[in-house]
């Protein structure tokens, strides 16, 4: 199969509008994946599908991972002037990186034998612009697992043929696998409470009685 | 009621003598018919149970029933998470009485390894009278043939008139169970605190 940096270059040339990038992976699988922009979302997947070198007839698996806002920190010398002596100091300057939802989709080849691609999407941010493009029309074994993506943590697929909730009920309120949700606290006797747990178990124990205080 | 010494005396003659009590839970605990009803891997365990190799019938258990309204045991076999919840409370309503709740394996009784999650409920207890409870994860088929034994040796110990006669021959009691309902984040009510009774913390 091609490299990801060939399939990138290929794609520019046949979509120029396509904003594509290849994210590396510090992991040690190290698998890289094709970061493209939501707007062309649909016309790059179409492309992975039909071209005859690629053919990626398979989506495998579709995945959403959550990123809440992150603060950066970043470490910038500045020239400074002290005591009157020119000094280089270092300032450290902190950024906050917006969050976002993105979606990971594997595609595999059947008929070529090859793959995965990796492909991501990224929402605009993680409160009202979570819009994505469905890739449902393109490979139907999506449909599922695009609404469980949507089901857990709210990304809003257009052009999904059925979007509904698939593991919760259709009463539930928010998405409980973002990072941020609260479950409701319907905490019970744990025997061995540890780590979270222990911690959610304190706030449970009826208080200790004070000991008295010797005149 | 028949003296105990006359009737083992009267046996040994040859002359068998019983009560309608008896009678009646020898033939209830020895047709017990599950309900045809699993919800994740101790389903599994129950399936072998009723196979050749454990044979579940050897102790009149093996009839699973397809529909609830022919069986007499709910074995609740797996993970009872919030969504399920409100189905299995139905189709325990659907049995007619006398029926009976056997809770199998860790998750059924407690929520098991799933029970900080948000989706699972804290054992089936909270919403039907559990009888027997079968420790494991899953519990083996003997562990399920011996919860039967129990069931079998409560149904036998029932006693048919009196305060404590059992829900089915006691019209004052009810014998259906509110069904939750699906809330924006937890069932409602989350318990039903007529059938749970939780543990106490001493410390």
């Amino acid at each position: 199969m091609e490299t990801l940096e060939q399939i990138k270059a290929r794609l520019e040339a046949a979509l120029p509008s396509a904003k594509i990038e290849v994210l590396a992976n510090e992991c040690a699988a190290g698998e890289r994946s094709l970061l493209v922009d939501a707007a062309s979302g649909f016309t790059v997947a179409k492309f992975l599908r039909d071209d005859a070198q690629l053919k990626l007839d398979y989506c495998s698996n579709v995945t959403g991972v959550d990123w809440p806002d992150k603060e950066l920190t970043e470490k910038i010398k500045v020239k400074q002037v002290v005591d009157g002596v020119e000094k280089e100091v270092e300032e450290v300057k902190k950024n906050i990186r917006p969050g976002y939802l993105e979606v990971v989709y594997h595609l595999y080849s059947m008929g070529l034998k090859h793959g995965p691609v990796v492909l991501r999407l990224r929402t605009e941010n993680r409160a009202d612009k979570t819009h994505l493009p469905s890739l449902t029309p393109l490979w139907r074994g999506a449909e599922f697992q695009e609404r469980e993506v949507y089901d857990l943590y709210g990304v809003i697929f257009y052009g999904h043929p059925d979007l509904r909730r698939i593991l919760m009920w259709d009463e539930f309120v928010g998405f409980p696998m973002r990072r941020d949700y609260i479950a409701p606290d319907d905490f019970e006797y744990e025997p061995t409470p540890h780590d979270e747990v222990l911690v959610e178990a304190k706030k449970h124990y009826p208080a200790e009685p004070k000991a008295e205080v010797k005149p | 009621m028949i003296d105990e010494g006359l009737k083992s005396e009267l046996q040994k003659q040859g002359v068998y003598v019983t009560t309608l009590e008896d009678l009646y839970n020898w033939g209830r605990a020895n047709s017990v018919w599950p309900l045809t009803f699993g919800l994740a891997c101790c389903a599994i365990e129950m399936m072998a149970a009723s196979m050749a190799r454990f044979d579940l019938a050897r102790f009149g258990a093996e009839v699973f029933r397809p529909s609830p309204r022919q069986a007499d045991l709910m074995i609740v076999a797996g993970t009872v998470t919030k969504k399920m919840a409100p189905l299995v409370v139905r189709i325990y309503n659907q049995m007619p009485e006398p029926k009976y709740v056997i809770a199998m394996g860790a998750c059924a009784i407690s929520g098991g390894p799933f029970k900080q999650g948000y989706n699972v409920l804290k054992g089936v207890d909270r919403y039907l009278p559990v009888d027997v409870a079968i420790p494991g994860c899953p519990p083996r088929p003997e562990a399920l043939i011996h919860a039967i034994m129990t069931l079998q040796e409560k149904i036998l110990a029932q006693k048919l008139t009196g305060p404590d006669r059992p829900r089915h021959l006691n019209a004052d009691v009810a014998s259906e169970f509110p069904v939750p309902a699906y809330g924006p984040h937890d069932l409602e009510p989350p318990k039903n605190d007529a059938v749970w009774h939780p543990t106490v913390i001493k410390r």
